[in-house]
């Protein structure tokens, strides 16, 4: 394998928690809930899947203790937004601060500990074609399901008739309930699908990507996260492609450090933060105000009687 | 069986300061009972977290010394909040206005400059911190740049060029090359408010801050302005206020607050430039700020209140082995208590069983 095909293979690895989780909270936001707390729910779930998957020694239960982690965060940040109408700008925050604490708590015993690499699934034949067959068709399960996931997503929220209903609740709530619509209900479920989302990349970080946990080790890509969302103007397809732009960032970031170009390491550190800003930005002077946003996002939804 | 929520007309002060104190309990509730799964007696954790605190004269100076760049920074977060706008970047404004004003303080060491040096560090304190906080309100009024994100990833920036100046060109060259800056001469060191103690005049400015704001907000016309905007943009738009304004002017007035946090706890507390200055302050700020809901009196008990966690945190990390980890869950905890009973004084909660409604 050269070196270019390796930094191919690991853009990859880079881009798939982001695209996984950025299709999870696009999504919730679809359905006019924005949930912040991807960060924390994402933490959790690298902490609870790494804790699982050491404990039990066995990468499948690590992935579903991963999914349920992020899945439970949000059914709590649901209680808060749905049950008690609360502000989801601060519920969400809140759900950060509350995961960075808590898996830094449940993650301390394992600190040190290792998992061993998750085997690729090899293709037969398109494997052995040159340069793009190891990246095409010898990666982790993970790669292909989040490739599937983004084409599921997509057919869901176009094609099927729940995925209209959701889309109409997230555009305006008070139409939707006035046509019988099951607000909360749908709602509901479009929160946990990000919790388990979210909580599924933060168990490939812990299991494939690192193979250790370490507290914080998501540093911000819950947040990158939320603004592919905005950048993906809330389309699917958009997001897979800003995922991989911001995967192969900080990879070429990560080289650039190892290469020592004289450039100071913090400045490379930087790279994926400034470019998040600047995706934001250059979507915005083209666009004018967040183009595609779900009307109702972030607006607690309190039916009249 | 599922409830059902119905907009208050009002809600009374008893009710909405019973509410943060019932927020206050529940999450304690909850803390002592993730304690109690985590093997350990809550009792004890309690005795630890809060008894012992206010018990002890060197630990009631470090709460206030704690206290200070909370209240600071929550007072400055609670002009954002009003009027609606997430400024959850206080972290990086808060480490941009240290810098800043730490630049002044190694670029005069060593020079036996006079008594202008203080002054002016908290002053370019302030400047920095503004001017940190003012680059997410540009990007949001001139092109719409959602200013959440924005101001976040401004934080790890901001973190990122103190760590490099610290490994840098501002190391101490006789610091056995640990990454840290020279310590500041006495000129400009922030001193104590009395001779030997510990509380330096940071919380003096947290007290002014208190005050000022009282006054901004309850009887000015940009007190109201923030409110209307926050309330019904709509209407201050008829009225004639500019939300463009209105946005640069708070995100100005909490950057320079925290800038101005910043420095005062370089400048009064670790008395030089590390990679680390904060134990994320600015982050906790947002939970100070909706648990003293937004006003100046109740943001400066939130920050005692919160303050005595990091206190206690530490305390149990010695004496009882509990994880620092579990103080910033708790924190967590408690801002999701605190949104929840923010919802019972704004809504009248009523359960209805099934075919019961309407």
């Amino acid at each position: 394998m050269t070196t270019f095909e390796a930094i191919l293979l690991t853009i990859v690895t880079a881009s798939t928690p982001l695209l996984i989780a950025a299709l999870g909270e696009l999504v919730t936001e679809r359905s006019g809930v924005l949930n912040l707390g991807v960060e924390g729910m994402m933490v959790m779930g690298a902490a609870c899947s790494f804790a699982a998957a050491v404990t039990f020694d066995s990468t499948l239960l690590g992935v579903a203790a991963g999914m349920l982690a992020g899945a439970l965060m949000a059914a709590l940040f649901a209680l808060l937004v749905l049950g008690f109408a609360a502000n989801q700008t601060g519920s969400g925050l809140a759900l950060t601060i509350l995961g960075l604490g808590l898996s830094g708590l449940i993650g301390a015993p394992f600190v040190g500990a290792r998992r061993d690499p998750v085997a690729p699934v090899d293709i037969p034949v398109l494997s052995d074609i040159p340069v793009i067959g190891r990246l095409l068709f010898e990666q982790d399960l993970f790669v292909y399901a989040s490739i599937v996931l983004t084409i599921l997503v997509g057919l869901y929220l176009m094609r099927t008739r729940s995925g209209l209903t959701l889309r109409s609740i997230g555009e305006n709530h008070t139409s939707a309930n006035a046509l019988g619509l099951p607000v909360w209900r749908v709602r509901f479920w479009a929160i946990l699908f990000g919790g388990a989302c979210a909580g599924l990349a933060g168990a490939y970080l812990a299991l494939v990507y690192t193979r250790f946990w370490s507290p914080g080790m998501t540093a911000g890509r819950g947040w990158i996260a939320l603004a592919l969302v905005v950048f993906a103007a809330w389309r699917p397809g958009w997001v897979l492609i800003g995922a991989y732009i911001f995967g192969a960032a900080t990879v070429l970031q990560l080289h650039a450090q190892a290469a020592q170009f004289g450039v100071p390491s913090q400045v490379l550190s930087a790279v994926p933060y400034l470019a998040t800003i600047l995706a934001l930005l250059l979507l915005s002077i083209r666009h004018g105000r967040a183009i595609g946003a779900p009307g109702s996002l972030g607006t607690p939804f309190v039916p009249d009687r | 069986m599922r409830f059902e929520l119905t907009p208050r007309t009002n809600s009374p002060t008893v009710m909405r300061v019973f509410a943060s104190v019932a927020a206050f309990l529940t999450a304690f509730l909850i803390a002592g009972f993730v304690i109690w799964l985590m093997g350990r007696s809550p009792i004890a954790a309690f005795d630890v977290y809060v008894l012992q605190p206010l018990s002890d004269p060197w630990s009631l100076q470090e709460l206030l010394v704690k206290a200070t760049p909370m209240a600071l920074i929550a007072i400055g977060l609670s002009y954002c909040f009003r009027a609606n706008l997430w400024n959850i970047g206080a972290e990086g404004q808060y480490v941009v206005g240290a810098v800043l004003g730490g630049w002044l303080a190694l670029r005069t060491h060593g020079t036996d400059a006079g008594l202008w040096v203080l002054p002016l560090m908290l002053l370019l304190g302030i400047i920095g911190g503004a001017l940190w906080g003012m680059i997410p309100a540009f990007l949001k009024t001139r092109f719409g740049v959602n200013e959440i994100l924005t101001s976040l990833m401004l934080v790890y920036v901001a973190q990122l060029i103190l760590d490099y100046l610290v490994r840098g060109p501002w190391r101490d060259p006789k610091g056995f090359n640990f990454p840290q800056s020279v310590t500041f001469d006495p000129s400009a060191t922030l001193h104590p408010i009395l001779e030997g103690g510990r509380v330096h005049y940071g919380a003096v400015f947290a007290a002014i801050a208190v005050l000022v704001t009282a006054i901004v907000l309850g009887r000015t016309l940009f007190g109201y302005r923030l409110k209307l905007t926050g309330d019904a943009p709509r209407a201050a738009r008829f009225a004639g206020f500019s939300s463009k304004a209105t946005t640069l002017a708070v995100f100005a007035i909490s950057g320079g607050l925290a800038g101005l946090a910043g420095i005062s706890e370089v400048s009064g507390q670790i008395g030089q430039l590390q990679p680390s200055i904060s134990p994320g302050y600015g982050f906790t700020a947002i939970t100070v700020a909706f648990l003293g809901r937004l006003n100046p009196i109740g943001i400066l008990v939130a920050s005692l209140v919160v303050a005595l966690t990091f206190i206690g945190g530490e305390s149990a990390q010695i004496m009882l082995k509990l994880p620092l980890d579990l103080t910033q869950a708790f924190q967590g905890i408690l801002l999701l208590c605190v949104l929840a009973a923010d919802a019972m004084v704004s809504y009248r909660i009523r359960f209805v069983t099934r075919g019961g409604g309407k």
